[in-house]
């Protein structure tokens, strides 16, 4: 867990301060400085518009990461409801209704529709996040619709029937938050999935456009230049694997720490 | 103490002295000596964490990790303690055989039972065919000879699994067989099969048994000899009655005294009738689970609801709340129409105390917070803070136990919390569904002496859902019995119990396992 929060926060603080400041001006092409070996300057190089490396890679982070979030928030916040109305309705026709929904969409291979969308409503990095969201919001209401079956059989949620709460105050008040440390892990694991998910999308040049940066369109821009200029190709993938890695090892830590019964011990 | 011999002694199975157990450097058992003979039953009897399952699993080698021991189990001049997992292998399930408490879990769902049962005997190299026929000879042994090697467990009841369970575990004649709170998770008459079985099985084959039980009604029945457990020792052993005859430690007093519940004295009802049944019926479907039920329940009463598990008595508790609908019949509540209909003012007055001291209370919530729930029905009023404080401390907890979360109580302490839930929308009828089955006999009469004061100072109703007669007995002027979703006895509790009019109900207290009246000690 350690690990994957330390690179999941340097990536994340890259993120935060190209929102502030970069070395360079990624929408400045200077041919003039093209292909440079890293110095002092340009501390990673530079590619062969002349742009800075590592200025690229921060704004690239920021893309990354902006798609990826809003993509798992669109997921939490409408999978998340739907899988807590599907379990207080459990065995009625809206849980039916839902789980059914929910197999439709997982039926479609989520890439291929993504770039169907991007398709017919053109490329761009909104379009990027739509076409994730969509495809995340039915992991999250399985997840939670999964973890709160059990919870609706429990004596606590009995009591507070009996006080005369309505299912949808009991889902608010008992069953999401004993869900969360489930809900938590699914989205640092969906999250690392929306990273590589943008960066292909990119790469195949229907995520985010020019002159925004991203790891994905980087990979493309480099990979006529393979064998002669490697590093250019390195460079992001190394990010995207960094990224996806530290992601998946603090979800595994945060499972760990948050499982009560893991938890128990140590208190 | 030391170990009468008994006139019966014969050279001890296994002989254990002074085992002493640490998990991860806390102390678990304490200079644990005990002589398990052959062809008789040694019961260990204690409450929950006295450390007699931790004792078992050590003379079968499987402690949990961290577990470090001292001290000698000898077995054919073989220290148990000290054997290497490798002997282990042979020993398990050849030697010394083990059921558990809970036989739904205990069994493999997608194995047949005769897969199971030979198990033990394949894995020794047993040819196939020999092994099915061995299996079906030990199936015929506990009771089903009836029932096919091809059958799954979930096509069994509860009882037949636990045969099941006790027919894989003397698959190989083993000489000593653990049972771990064999009959726990049973209903009564099921019981008393089972506990028949492991005595004549011990009779007839010479085997050892060690029960380990938390009921003394239980060892009174079959123990030859009762080692008793407080805190990781054994605090007092000897033969079965004389031990019960003449008892000389304490604790073990008191847990004979809490064993056995006083009946209480009746009391005059002092009130009209508060909630009325009359042709109750609810269906799922086809199921009729609650069959045309029909009771009055008066005002500062206790009535009794016995029945075992299937019987409908929890279904009937949901209608009564207005949890669930009704099919046919009428439900009444303080003279109007209750169940389903109730409004919220109406349900304030009816509150609920369920059976699971763990899952009652949302992990997360602090105490003061659980306790307001119920101020949803009645609008939080402005002392509700001070109101809780109140109810804390009407069932012995104090209010500076507001801000504690659950897991910081213990089981009994879990109880009192939830009866305060109840109480704090000042109820006139509290449903209690099993609110004492789950606790140590000390703490389930502490809890019972709770509900009775409670009673006498607020004038509560009580409708009290139990499987145990006996303690029924305790807290009830009258009592229904239950089967198959109909009311097959309704009668002072005295008369029911001394002249019941049913068989079922003359069934249900034979076979409870009771402390025969002689043997208490003077």
């Amino acid at each position: 867990m350690g690990i994957g929060a330390v690179l999941t926060a340097i990536f994340a603080a890259a993120a935060l301060v190209s929102l502030l400041w970069v070395p360079h001006d990624v929408t400045r092409l200077d041919v003039s400085q093209r292909l440079l070996a890293p110095s002092a300057a340009h501390p990673l190089g530079t590619d062969h518009f002349g742009r800075d490396m590592l200025s690229m890679l921060m704004e690239g982070a920021r893309t990354s990461i902006a798609v990826a979030l809003v993509a798992v928030g669109i997921g939490v916040a409408v999978g998340v409801p739907l899988g807590l109305w599907a379990a207080a309705k459990r065995g009625g026709w809206v849980d039916e209704l839902i789980m059914r929904g929910n197999d439709l969409i997982f039926a479609f291979p989520s890439l291929v529709i993504a770039i169907l969308i991007t398709a017919v409503f053109g490329p761009s990095a909104l379009n990027a996040i739509l076409a994730i969201g969509i495809f995340n919001i039915p992991v999250f209401a399985r997840v939670a619709r999964g973890g709160a079956l059990p919870l609706w059989t429990l004596d606590y949620v009995m009591a507070a029937r009996v006080a005369g709460k309505g299912r949808a105050r009991i889902s608010a008040e008992h069953i999401l938050p004993n869900i969360a440390n489930l809900l938590i892990v699914q989205a640092t694991i969906q999250f690392s999935l929306g990273i590589l998910a943008e960066a292909a999308l990119s790469y195949l040049g229907l995520g985010a456009q020019p002159p925004t940066a991203s790891w994905g369109r980087m990979l493309a821009d480099a990979q006529t230049m393979i064998y002669t200029e490697p590093q250019l190709a390195i460079l992001p993938g190394l990010a995207i694997v960094g990224m996806v890695l530290g992601l998946n090892l603090l979800g595994d830590g945060l499972r760990d720490a948050l499982d009560p019964r893991l938890r128990r011990r140590a208190l | 103490m030391t170990a009468e011999p008994s006139p019966t002694e014969t050279a001890p199975l296994i002989a254990v002295h002074d085992l002493s157990l640490a998990i991860h450097g806390e102390a678990i058992l304490h200079d644990v000596g005990l002589d398990i003979a052959p062809g008789r039953v040694t019961a260990l009897v204690g409450e929950s964490g006295s450390g007699k399952s931790m004792t078992a699993l050590a003379l079968i080698g499987l402690l949990p990790e961290g577990a470090a021991t001292t001290g000698a189990a000898m077995l054919d001049g073989r220290d148990l303690l000290s054997l290497p997992e490798r002997e282990w292998l042979n020993l398990r399930g050849g030697d010394i055989g083990m059921i558990f408490q809970e036989p739904m879990t205990a069994l493999n769902p997608v194995q047949t039972i005769g897969a199971q049962v030979s198990e033990t005997l394949r894995l020794r190299g047993t040819p196939r065919a020999e092994a099915l026929r061995i299996a079906r000879d030990r199936l015929d042994r506990v009771g089903l000879g009836q029932l096919p090697l091809d059958r799954y467990p979930h096509q069994l009841s509860g009882g037949q699994r636990q045969r099941v369970c006790i027919a894989m575990a003397i698959a190989r004649r083993p000489r000593l067989l653990i049972a771990d709170e064999p009959t726990t998770a049973l209903d009564v008459t099921t019981q008393a099969g089972i506990l028949q079985l492991l005595r004549d099985l011990v009779d007839e084959e010479g085997m050892a048994l060690l029960l380990i039980t938390h009921d003394l009604g239980v060892v009174a029945r079959i123990a030859d000899h009762v080692a008793v457990m407080q805190a990781g020792r054994i605090v007092e052993q000897d033969a079965t009655e004389r031990l019960f005859r003449a008892h000389a430690h304490p604790y073990t007093r008191d847990l004979l005294a809490a064993s056995r519940p006083a009946p209480r004295e009746r009391r005059a009802s002092r009130g009209g009738p508060v909630l009325q049944a009359d042709g109750l019926t609810r269906r799922y479907g086809a199921v009729t689970a609650v069959d045309a039920v029909s009771f009055t329940l008066h005002r500062a009463e206790s009535l009794g609801l016995v029945g075992e598990s299937g019987c409908g008595k929890s279904t009937l508790t949901r209608a009564l709340l207005g949890l669930e609908p009704i099919q046919a019949g009428s439900l009444w509540f303080q003279g109007e129409a209750g169940g389903i209909a109730m409004t919220k003012a109406q349900r304030a007055k009816m509150s609920v105390v369920f059976q699971d001291p763990y899952g009652s209370f949302d992990p997360r919530w602090t105490v003061a917070r659980i306790l307001a729930e119920p101020f949803h029905l009645t609008g939080r009023p402005p002392d509700a803070w001070a109101r809780a404080a109140e109810a804390l401390e009407q069932v012995g907890l104090s209010a500076s136990d507001l801000g504690k979360y659950p897991h910081e109580f213990s089981g009994g302490q879990r109880q009192r919390i939830a009866i305060a839930r109840a109480l704090i929308t000042e109820p006139e009828v509290l449903v209690l569904d099993e609110a004492v089955s789950a606790l140590d006999v000390r703490v389930r009469a502490q809890v019972l002496a709770l509900l009775d004061d409670l009673q006498q100072r607020l004038g509560l109703a009580y409708l009290f859902i139990s499987h145990d007669l006996a303690v029924v007995r305790a807290i009830c002027d009258r009592v229904l019995v239950m089967r198959g979703g109909k009311i097959v006895e309704d009668g002072p509790i005295a008369r029911v119990w001394s002249a019941p009019a049913s068989d079922y109900t003359r069934s249900l207290i034979d076979a409870a396992p009771a402390i025969p009246e002689g043997w208490a000690a003077s």
